[in-house]
């Protein structure tokens, strides 16, 4: 029975079930990005066919865009993709966001913004951050090349459902406590393989009180904790966020599809394969102290000893604190850090500036930090400058930079150097993430702030 | 990249990494690239441990090894034994074109990452899920003897650990085994359902 919010998405997309196979799944909405859409366009090239459904596709470059100028990419397989994705794009019928262009920005901020990305939808990209747009109540997941080329020849994918699960949080989050703490807290507790296998629904008070910018990060990080989607329910927040918005429904369609979308929700006995239940009074501001997003502990905790653990155990968490320098037991808050970068698909939202604002505001940058502050598209950018926020900024030593993914993943200008300690808003702390041999500590956009004023890092709630 | 699956008999490469993420399994710096040259992502496969910051081979990681640094062909580390979570992190299917670009056919593991597990099927690598104990037996196994052989049979679906006789049945759809037994893939499959596609769009709710 179609239950689950989960379930209605993907049952109202199903074309066919193949015996003892998978599911011919239909795509509203296909996202491309330089990276993992060339080789996508080269199949359907080869094969000699066009796009099937080109109007439901959007593409823009994003890993590899400047974040200080974007006149021209100094790298040549990288300004590579970006112009291949732009030729495959007029090839194939499909509109592109070009880099630089008031449309342009990351995939997962601009989808939502732009009105894109609608409740009820299935949204696809060759991206594991698309469970991002699952906060607007879309079933959104991350597929690989060969699949962005199905739907780009089919505007379908063949999957196996996944197992339904739902993570409710309930209460009201202390002050100096974000979204993002809230998605570090649930990785920490079901590590980052817990959701494997399963689509998960974010419930209870906390999401229905969470702002759409907080919904947006926490399903961003759903894949951290292994779960391709994360979805929300859509309500008021959610109608409100969309309306007016440049590709939302207008006048009477928008009337119909809100009534529609009210529809949305997992019914009141819904069943789940697992279920958790976690209380936001528990969580504190969180950082990461180890090379998964799920190693992580709240700000004025310190590392984990080695005492209890297996040896296999052990080895792992030694491994881990070997690379990012820190010690068992030892206590994070304090530790000088290089870098802080403000931006990603996880924090590169107005909200996110705001919160970094509210912090520095007065206050001037630490002289040992170098600080990216990087919107996660033109729109935010031109918001951030709107409401003042970019003199602050400017006034406490920080530069605002222009849209990109930026420090997230090294595949632009911004990499951490070999050895350097980042305090980032971003979404992994593996190993050489940030720049081969960087050393990346994840956090809100708050501490964030924070620990770019004091140089080391710091609990938000001190500088309040 | 396509290619039939019978029977695969070979010696295997333990990566013993738990949560090895496709970051590691190749860098991003890698991604940059606009094909799919095999012999390029098989290169850059697991590069940073592999290398170091200035190319050398890194020699106590498992690929340099003399014993396991022999490259993958017929019988020969054919097979990798990843950790658990194998592939977790990016939805980058390079990660699937290093893999297969090395010239590995399977890999074992107690778990595969969602995303990661569907591009190395789509790329004709075969993920195959055994049990923890089955997986650790398997590391012990190779460390005793890295010659050990591993015997996976894709039509009966079993992984047979010769050094101990031990074999488990793994899971694949009938769909997906039909496909790599006859090398098959899903976007052909995809475009021969066009007129089920277009009958369904005709029936859909959009809101």
């Amino acid at each position: 029975m179609a239950n689950t919010l989960f379930d209605k998405i993907w049952d109202s997309h199903v074309v066919q079930v193949i015996p003892d196979g998978p599911t011919q799944l239909y795509i509203d909405r296909l996202y491309g990005h330089e990276v993992t859409t060339p080789q996508a366009f080269d199949t359907l090239r080869d094969k000699g066919i066009k796009a099937f459904r080109p109007q439901q596709i959007v593409a823009m470059p994003d890993h590899n865009t400047p974040s200080d100028q974007q006149e021209v990419i100094n790298d040549p397989i990288g300004r590579k993709q970006v112009d291949t994705l732009a030729a495959n794009c007029k090839e194939f019928g499909i509109k592109h966001f070009a880099m630089g262009t008031k449309d342009n920005g990351i995939i997962h901020v601009v989808g939502p913004e732009k009105g894109l990305s609608l409740p009820g939808m299935t949204i696809v990209c060759g991206d594991s951050h698309t469970s991002t747009h699952g906060a607007v109540g879309a079933l959104a997941m991350g597929i690989g090349t060969s699949e962005v080329a199905e739907v780009l020849a089919s505007q379908c994918i063949l999957q196996s459902k996944p197992k339904s699960m739902r993570i409710n949080i309930e209460g009201k989050l202390k002050t100096g406590v974000t979204a993002k703490d809230v998605a570090l807290y649930i990785m920490a507790q079901m590590t980052t393989s817990g959701a494997t296998g399963y689509a998960v629904e974010y419930a209870g008070s906390t999401i229905r009180n969470m702002s759409m910018e907080g919904r947006l990060t926490l399903s961003n990080l759903s894949i951290e904790m292994g779960s391709r989607a994360g979805i929300i329910a859509p309500d008021e927040t959610t109608f409100e966020y969309l309306k007016g918005r440049e590709y939302a429904p207008k006048g009477a369609e928008w009337d119909k599809a809100v009534a529609y979308w009210r529809t949305l929700k997992s019914a009141d006995d819904a069943v789940f394969d697992k279920e958790v239940t976690y209380r936001a009074e528990d969580i504190k501001p969180r950082i990461t102290y180890g090379t998964n997003p799920g190693a992580g502990i709240a700000i004025d905790e310190c590392v984990p000893t080695l005492d209890g653990l297996s040896d296999a155990e052990k080895a792992q968490l030694t491994a881990q604190l070997d690379y990012m320098q820190f010690r068992p037991g030892q206590k994070l808050e304090g530790t000088p850090v290089d870098y802080c970068f403000l931006g990603a698909c996880t924090n590169g939202r107005i909200e996110d500036f705001r919160a970094f604002a509210s912090i520095v505001k007065g206050r001037k940058k630490a002289a040992n930090v170098v600080a990216w502050l990087v919107p996660g598209s033109w729109l935010v950018r031109q918001q951030i400058i709107d409401e003042g926020i970019d003199k602050i900024l400017e006034e406490s030593g920080f530069e605002l930079r222009l849209p990109s993914c930026s420090s997230c993943l090294a595949m632009n200008p911004d990499k951490v150097p070999a050895g350097k300690l980042s305090i980032s808003t971003s979404n992994r702390n593996f190993v050489g993430r940030q720049g081969p041999g960087a050393r990346t500590v994840l956090a809100s956009p708050l501490t964030v702030a924070a620990s770019a004023i004091t140089g080391v890092i710091t609990d938000p709630r001190k500088l309040f | 990249m396509k290619q039939k699956f019978n029977i695969i008999k070979s010696t295997c490469i333990p990566v013993a990494i738990d949560n090895c993420n496709t970051d590691l399994i190749i860098p991003a710096r890698y991604l940059a690239s606009t094909t799919r040259d095999p012999k390029f992502f098989g290169d850059a496969f697991m590069h940073d441990l592999r290398y170091d910051a200035n190319g050398k081979p890194v020699a106590d990681f498992v690929m340099n090894k003399p014993e396991f640094s022999e490259a993958p062909h017929e019988g020969c580390h054919e097979i990798i034994v990843g950790g658990q979570n194998w592939g977790s992190g990016s939805s980058r299917e390079h990660a699937a074109w290093a893999i297969a670009g090395y010239g590995v056919r399977v890999v074992i593991s107690s778990s595969f990452a969602d995303i990661h597990r569907n591009n190395l099927l789509n790329c004709f690598v075969l993920p195959v899920v055994v049990t923890p104990a089955f997986q650790q037996e398997l590391f012990a196994s190779i460390a005793k003897d890295p010659q050990t052989i591993v015997t996976v049979d894709v039509p009966n679906q079993t992984v047979t650990n010769e050094a101990t006789g031990h074999s488990e049945k793994f899971e694949i759809n009938g769909y997906k085994k039909h496909c790599l037994v006859n090398a098959l893939d899903d976007i052909d499959y995809l475009l021969t359902q066009k007129d089920k596609t277009e009958a369904f769009e005709k029936t859909m709710k959009k809101y």
